[in-house]
């Protein structure tokens, strides 16, 4: 064989690109039994008819011709229980791609969903009336009308400072700020800046409270997640190719990149690659550097370079464990770590999904499949009655929020809490 | 026993003979034809799908290349629904010989195969995952056509003209009256009954069962068996057709053509004294997966769904030959009065699937003359009866995009090939046959990567239900197929579709618990287990 060792590589590729895993599908129906939408809707038919199934009549020469998988969450559920590698969410999100560009047209309400950063940039400088406003329900009414975004999606209020507006006229002028040779680079996204910027600043003392001096760089944007979702590659690319070379440097120097949102972080750890096949040499190590904070976290305390200098909270409380949060395949950190504060009981809710998956459940064909799939969440968070539940994902706090009137918090809130940093 | 009469009796239901017995009876002949099996059941179901553009026989064989590609663009007109427009190319690897490219470029053009040459770039974007070594490439109007759909097509047709098709009738003597073949005996497989039919001329078109044939009437012919062996991959990896640009003499393994959802790589050629008789080596195998390698470097990477093998006739006339890819792919009509003193009586053999159009044009030609009529032939004109309405170029995604806008309803029975309970239900009311292999023909079912796991339970339900069968005919209908299917996958188990058969084999013997059905229940053939245990598998037959 001459073909063997000098295309090793290529072959390796190859093999790594999502559509090819369709070939991994023994048609176990594990995806399907565990799908949340399927198990709601017979709109969709399924990850695995959708996925591997698809994917063996779908000729990159011809034209998409399966609009239903456009009812895809894109949870990524399938992906993680999948016991033999088939990558269903990342090939559906592909599709779903091929899908829009056979229509040669995407939605307006889909093309502004994508865009969080530009509404967040919109919206902050007007928090106080946008807020007031947007809780109005005759207008509601008319969004849904005008652009199909359904009357009763949640809508996160806009933060009146944006966060890196606070990082850079506040904090970092500030006495206190850390400066040390510890160093981690914060990776904000869209929701921390422009609608949770307490968020932020909670990640921020944690962080500084074990000795790290914190790096919000500048030029990071959007991770385009929302853009992905929305079949809109081109422009995800567009922001992942700013996050990449934004991130890169400090990549090289060794420093680690954490966020507090579980969805942006899994794009730079995984979606760019799989996904928008960016997958070189600056998009690995990225990735390679990438952590959800609580996995950051939990590492220092098992490393025993965590400080525990807690203050006990005696309290039961909720926490929801995101779908994307588990795409990390990083177990479930936020757990053990806020397991560590004396006195706190965590009830891990044992639900697959809360249904909003990112820009999913506000649009309007959506929106009851999304509050179905959420339904037995909602139900369990409201039978603990507890005034507050945790949960790492933006768009989940949101949702569940929402549907069961409970305050929702970030694991890092509760901590630097317990820290009594706030 | 029945007796039946007809003008011109044709033997042998592939896509020769479904091609005579439609020309025949567009000609207004009185035809019946005589299949032992289900249509293309032989060899002409045993082939890569491919429909030449005569690029692979341009250099050592130009007559058969000019006839490959001339019926090439016929077809395309005839049967497009049977047709997936692929293209080809012909790519000359770093293990080929480079001077051959040039070679075969002219010899193309010489008999007007349109051969242009691309940039590696342009073949890498067209398929990523070529061989990115290869040094050059031409691309030429190969395709993959559906056999079943063919001659299912054709049968139809040629019963719009008042033709009968006999499926499941073996021929088991040609009557003679002195001199003269009057007709045949057979027998037909589903109910035993002796059927006779008298005719005045009759045409075997039996392919590699030829000599077989012909030796009921007393004439001595030799068609060689050369034996192909295939292996389909799960995957179209490739959705051009890909051969090698090499001189097919002494090459193996080198066309690799994306039919269906699958892509089929070919082929070895092996003669072999049974046409009914012969096992896939491990060395075929082993050599397709290699060969593959070198156009396609993730190739082995690749899950392979199931091997089989084919006999292509080779005829020769004088003395047998020794290599087979230098017998001529060019067809033979055989009038045996002048030949062996034999009236009434023709063969045709040899060709190519891609040809069969005009080999049924000669052949009724000389059926004309030598019934002493002259009518022209119109199959050149007449596109086919298409069963699905459209007379559009198939396409990969037609079954998805039916099932999208609810043409396919019901629900879902085979998901992998995408065959729904509708479908299934209205083919069972079509015929009084117990096989689900016929629905596997028909409809595709249990072709997909699970290779029956989920779907066969389902239709041998169905088959209960509508049929009223008894447990034990469903049980058999079930255990036949699943056997049929395993049978093919036992020479390419490993790595996921090794992991595939065990759940398989989980849902059946675990779940399903079919090795404990009690005895007379279960329609196991032991005898045939026992041999397999022995042989370590099967022999395709």
């Amino acid at each position: 064989m001459t073909t063997s060792h000098d295309l090793d590589e290529i072959t390796l590729s190859i093999w790594e690109q999502v559509q090819h895993s369709a070939d991994l599908c023994v048609k176990c129906n594990i995806c399907t039994s565990f799908c949340p939408v399927a198990n709601v809707t017979d709109m969709f038919p399924g990850p695995k008819f959708v996925g591997p199934q698809a994917q063996r009549f779908r000729n990159p020469h011809e034209i998409s011709v399966d609009d239903s998988l456009d009812y895809c969450s894109g949870c990524g559920v399938c992906s993680m229980v999948c016991p033999h590698g088939v990558k269903v969410m990342e090939m559906n999100a592909k599709a779903r791609y091929k899908l829009y560009k056979t229509k040669k047209w995407i939605p307006l309400r889909n093309r502004i969903l994508g865009r969080s950063e530009l509404l967040g940039w919109l919206g902050s400088p007007f928090a106080p009336i946008a807020n007031v406003t947007l809780k109005l329900k005759p207008l509601r009414i008319l969004i849904e009308g005008i652009m199909g975004v359904h009357r009763d999606a949640p809508m996160p209020a806009f933060s009146w400072e944006t966060f890196r507006g606070w990082y850079q006229t506040v904090h970092k002028k500030s006495p206190q700020r850390v400066i040390s040779d510890k160093k981690v680079v914060f990776y904000h996204a869209c929701s921390v800046n422009y609608y949770e910027a307490f968020i932020g600043k909670a990640a921020i003392a944690v962080l500084e409270h074990n000795g790290y001096e914190v790096i919000v760089p500048k030029d990071q944007v959007c991770c385009g997640l929302p853009m992905l979702s929305n079949a809109e590659f081109d422009a995800a690319r567009q922001n992942a190719r700013t996050n990449i070379n934004s991130l890169v440097r400090y990549a090289r120097a060794g420093h680690k990149i954490v966020g507090t949102s579980s969805s942006c972080t899994l794009s730079l750890k995984s979606d760019y690659r799989h996904i928008l096949d960016m997958d070189d040499a600056d998009a690995r190590l990225v990735s390679q550097q990438t952590y959800d904070i609580c996995e950051f976290l939990l590492e220092l305390a098992q490393a025993g370079e965590l400080k525990t200098d807690f203050q006990p909270i005696n309290a039961s409380i909720p926490y929801h464990s995101p779908c994307q949060l588990r795409a990390h395949n990083m177990g479930l950190p936020a757990i053990e770590l806020m397991e560590l504060i004396p006195g706190i009981q965590i009830k891990h809710i044992q639900a697959d999904c809360c249904g909003i998956a990112g820009t999913y459940g506000y649009k309007k064909e959506k929106h009851d499949i999304s509050m179905a799939v959420g339904k037995s969440l909602f139900e369990q968070v409201k039978a603990t009655e507890s005034d507050v539940a945790i949960c790492d994902s933006e768009t989940c706090r949101w949702q569940i929020e929402h549907a069961t009137g409970t305050k929702m918090i970030h694991p890092v809130q509760l901590l630097a809490q317990a820290y009594g940093l706030t | 026993m029945q007796k039946k009469s007809t003008e011109v009796l044709v033997i042998g239901g592939g896509v020769t003979g479904c091609g005579v017995l439609f020309d025949l009876a567009q000609r207004g002949f009185k035809a019946t034809l005589l299949e032992r099996g289900a249509l293309s059941m032989g060899t002409s179901g045993r082939f890569h799908g491919l429909l030449h553009s005569g690029g692979r026989y341009a250099v050592n064989d130009p007559d058969a290349a000019h006839e490959c590609i001339v019926e090439n663009q016929i077809l395309r007109k005839v049967m497009p629904h049977c047709i997936e427009d692929t293209g080809g190319m012909f790519v000359s690897t770093p293990d080929d010989p480079p001077e051959f490219a040039d070679e075969f470029y002219q010899a193309c053009h010489k008999v007007s195969i349109p051969a242009t040459e691309i940039s590696i770039e342009e073949m890498l974007r067209r398929e990523p995952l070529l061989n990115p070594k290869i040094r050059r490439v031409f691309t030429v109007p190969d395709a993959s056509v559906e056999t079943w759909d063919a001659c299912r097509s054709l049968v139809v047709s040629a019963a719009e003209h008042g033709a009968e098709t006999l499926e499941f009738h073996e021929v088991t003597e040609l009557l003679k009256e002195g001199n003269k073949v009057v007709g045949a005996v057979a027998i037909n497989k589903v109910t035993g009954e002796t059927v006779t039919i008298t005719a005045d001329l009759i045409v075997s078109a039996v392919g590699a069962w030829g000599g077989r044939l012909a030796a009921m009437a007393d004439c001595d012919v030799t068609v060689h068996a050369g034996k192909g062996t295939m292996i389909a991959m799960n995957y179209r990896m490739v959705n051009t057709v890909v051969n090698r640009c090499v001189h097919p003499s002494g090459s193996d393994g080198d066309i690799i053509v994306p039919i269906g959802t699958v892509a089929v790589i070919g082929t070895t050629s092996v003669r072999v004294d049974d046409p009914d008789n012969y096992p896939i080596e491990e060395w075929e195998v082993k050599l397709m997966m290699e060969e593959g390698e070198k156009m396609v470097p993730s190739f082995r990477k690749f899950r392979a769904l199931r091997a089989w093998a084919g006999v292509r006739p080779l005829y020769q006339e004088k003395g047998a030959a020794s290599d087979l890819r230098a017998v001529t792919r060019k067809y033979a009509l055989l009038d045996h009065s002048p030949r062996d003193g034999v009236d009434n009586f023709v063969t045709i053999t040899g060709g190519k699937w891609t040809t069969y159009r005009m080999m049924a044009e000669d052949t009724v030609d000389l059926v004309c003359k030598k019934l002493d009529t002259t009518r022209a032939c119109r199959t050149a004109e007449t596109t086919l009866h298409n069963p699905h309405g459209e007379s559009k170029y198939h396409t990969l995604g037609s079954r998805l995009q039916k099932l999208e806008t609810g043409e396919f309803d019901g629900q879902l029975i085979c998901e992998c090939e995408i065959v729904t309970r509708n479908q299934i239900e209205a083919n069972l009311a079509t015929n009084d046959r117990h096989i689900i292999n016929d629905l596997r023909r028909d409809l595709r079912v249990g072709m997909g990567p699970c290779q029956g796991g989920f779907c066969t339970y389902r239709v041998a339900g169905l088959m209960h239900k509508n049929k009223q069968l008894t447990t034990q005919q469903t049980n058999k209908a079930l255990v036949d197929f699943l056997q049929e299917r395993w049978k093919g996958m036992n020479t390419v188990l490993w790595g996921q579709h090794l992991r595939q058969m065990q759940l398989d084999e989980g849902i059946y013997m675990g779940v399903l618990g079919l090795d404990k059905l009690p005895p007379g229940l279960s329609g196991i053939d032991e005898k045939r287990v026992a041999e397999v245990e022995t042989e370590g598998y099967y022999e395709v037959s």
